[in-house]
């Protein structure tokens, strides 16, 4: 994205390869293998899996309570009803955007650093759109009914209502699961053939043959694979921009001050991706430690990475200015008391706001200066710090426009319950056990992707090219 | 499946290199044989159409998979809201097609998606649990670090002789008859 605009970004370039160096095809199927099939199990491994599955315990708790007792367990008050629930699920849907466009966008504009990340990035996507849709069928009253979102012949003789935005996000959101799930899999296919063919365990040959459907990595079938990746790939590209925008319309379609904003859907996208990338960056960091995996997550892609946070944030930030702009230009007496009043800088949410604008515009500029990008410590702290931004952004969205509506006998301040936190807290922890399992069990870096790009890199070092501008990324 | 050759299904040879197995694909193909396959671990260029691959009929399934989609989107959310459940909002039409055009968009994208998958696994025969490649035992590296070339018995050119003759010419690493 940004890597190829100056010369210090191609001096950069050369420092920095996407790929260790002496790597050859064969060496990268048999480091990446190794860590799924030859790793002991870790001590760190272990921690990080026991931790994570108790907060699934909380998560089943509080999911328990709810079922028990309903939503009255929660915040949520009467101007108040969307709560934390749809905080959530704004973050985590955001969240799981970052995966789709590094797998999808980024291939299709041939960014080959994207290789090295897109596999256990498209995991992330797919943890977290689980995680996110869970919150809105937990805040249905009656979540065991969720099915009558969907239309099917029923004897009560209903449809739902297909104007609105709240029925299209159950068919956006769906439906970018379930491409999700079907892009990963495709992709983990010729991985699952190699998994299978090097396992020496009898259990591990069975269960990866069974879902490598008997790959064989045929001439014939790279070409339809090829074909249908790529088109997955262009298929997923307007679907990502789509479901975020479809997310923002459950807010900007309404009349409540703070939400009727025209410019929403831009920057809910460009958000979503930011936080995602933010996510990207927490997670690939210690990853890459604690797996030896610097040759292929190399500090080139956490540069990249840095830049496109740092791209997306300005996206963002000129979201806010908007929104602000047009409360004071349009001289709405109630949208002004929302942006520029007490309903969000000055009010009782103040500290929210504050630290949302902090967290998500000031300390990301951190970004601009090399050394922020290059230190992973620096680096991964930013990226901690846009996670809570862009959680604070959907609390204040959600929270300030509700609390405070119209008519101020109605105004009712919103306090998160225990059970709020449980079940959010719950959520991070089924996100990361998934993660736990999945670089145990799955290769966390696409293997035969890495091995294409470790064979082109080699042929056109011994074409003569000097490789560092075309390696990077063509202009095609 | 066959009398004349109940035992040989054909031969395989395994190569070091992408570029080795795609120069030893297109003599083959000039000499005449047509029912090959070549195996990578990576896909390699020019590689299936080295052996005569022509025809991908994966876009064309997912377009029309993508246009049924999007129709059977509009269709039903056209049936819902005008003939089977019509309600009168201030006399606002009934069908009121940019609104359904979201969920449009996402049963175009779905279809296509599910084509996209399943097109291709259908195409590739896929899966096939067995397939008589896996017997020889050097095929493991298919998906690893190997190349390999493998001519069918059932080829108007194959002949268990000339044919194991002709891929030694290409000094394969290996050469293994593959075995029902």
């Amino acid at each position: 994205m940004a890597s190829e605009n100056d010369l210090t970004g191609r001096a950069g370039v050369e420092e920095m390869p996407i790929i260790g160096p002496g790597h050859t095809f064969a060496t990268v199927s048999d480091k990446l293998t190794a860590v799924v099939l030859l790793d002991r199990i870790r001590k760190s491994w272990v921690l990080g899996l026991a931790i994570s599955f108790a907060f699934v315990m909380l998560f089943l708790m509080s999911v328990t309570v709810l079922f028990l007792k309903g939503t009255g367990i929660w915040g949520l008050n009467v101007p108040v009803m969307w709560g934390f629930a749809i905080v959530n699920f704004v973050w985590w849907i955001g969240i799981g955007h970052a995966g789709t466009l590094i797998s999808a966008i980024l291939l299709l504009l041939r960014q080959e650093w994207r290789t090295s990340i897109n596999r256990f990035a498209e995991a992330m996507t797919l943890f977290a759109v689980a995680c996110a849709g869970m919150f809105p069928i937990l805040h249905l009253g009656r979540p065991w009914v969720f099915y009558w979102l969907m239309p099917y012949p029923n004897t009560m003789a209903l449809w739902p209502q297909f104007r609105s935005p709240l029925v299209f996000d159950v068919f956006a959101v769906s439906t970018y699961a379930t491409v999700s799930l079907l892009f990963w899999y495709v992709g983990l296919l010729p991985d699952l053939a190699n998994l299978r063919d090097r396992a020496k365990n009898k259990f591990a040959q069975l269960i990866y043959g069974a879902m490598s459907m008997g790959w064989r990595g045929s001439a014939r079938h790279w070409a339809r694979y090829q074909t249908s990746y790529l088109l997955l790939a262009g298929l997923a590209t307007p679907l990502v921009v789509s479901v975020h925008t479809i997310v923002s319309y459950d807010f900007a379609v309404s009349v409540v001050p703070g939400w009727h904003t025209t410019v929403f859907p831009p920057y809910f996208v460009a958000g979503a991706i930011f936080s995602g990338f933010a996510m990207v960056l927490t997670l690939a960091i210690p990853l890459r430690a604690v797996y030896n995996l610097k040759d292929f997550i190399t500090d080139r892609h956490l540069d990249n990475m840095a830049k496109v946070m740092l791209a997306t944030g300005l996206i963002v930030a000129y979201g806010y200015l908007m929104e602000d702009f047009i409360a004071w230009y349009g001289e709405n007496e109630y949208e002004f008391f929302m942006m520029l009043g007490p309903g969000r800088p000055f009010g009782p949410y103040w500290a929210y706001y504050w630290s949302l604008i902090a967290c998500n515009i000031v300390i990301p500029q951190l970004l601009w200066f090399r050394f922020a990008r290059r230190n992973v410590y620096v680096l991964w702290v930013i990226s901690i710090v846009v996670n809570v931004g862009m959680w604070l952004e959907r609390f204040v969205i959600v929270i300030t426009s509700t609390s405070q509506d119209f008519v101020p006998a109605n105004w009712q301040e919103y306090t998160p319950t225990f059970w709020d936190w449980s079940l959010y807290l719950g959520t991070i922890g089924v996100f990361f056990c998934l993660l736990f399992l999945f670089i145990r069990v799955l290769p966390a870096i696409a293997i035969s992707e890495m091995q294409e790009l470790a064979y082109e890199v080699d042929h056109r070092k011994s074409l003569g090219n000097d490789g560092h501008g075309t390696s990077d990324s063509s202009h095609a | 499946m066959d009398e004349t050759h109940p035992e040989l299904y054909g031969y395989i040879a395994e190569f070091k290199s992408p570029s080795e197995l795609v120069g030893a694909a297109t003599k083959a193909r000039e000499a005449g044989y047509r029912r090959m396959e070549a195996h990578s671990p990576f896909p390699v260029e020019g590689l299936a159409e080295a052996i005569g691959f022509r025809k991908n009929r994966i876009p064309a399934i997912v377009f029309t998979a993508g246009l049924l989609g999007g129709l059977g989107g509009f269709t039903m959310q056209y049936f819902a809201s005008v003939i089977d459940y019509p309600l009168n909002i201030g006399g606002k039409p009934l069908n009121s097609w940019p609104a359904f055009i979201p969920v449009t968009f996402e049963c175009t994208i779905l279809a296509a998606a599910f084509a996209a998958v399943f097109g291709m696994l259908f195409l590739n025969g896929l899966p096939m649990p067995y397939h008589p490649v896996f017997g020889v035992e050097k095929f493991v590296r298919a998906s690893h670090d190997r190349f390999f070339l493998f001519i069918r018995w059932d080829d108007e050119q194959f002949h268990e002789q000339e044919t194991r003759t002709f891929l030694e010419g290409f000094e394969p690493e290996s050469l293994s008859e593959v075995r029902q």
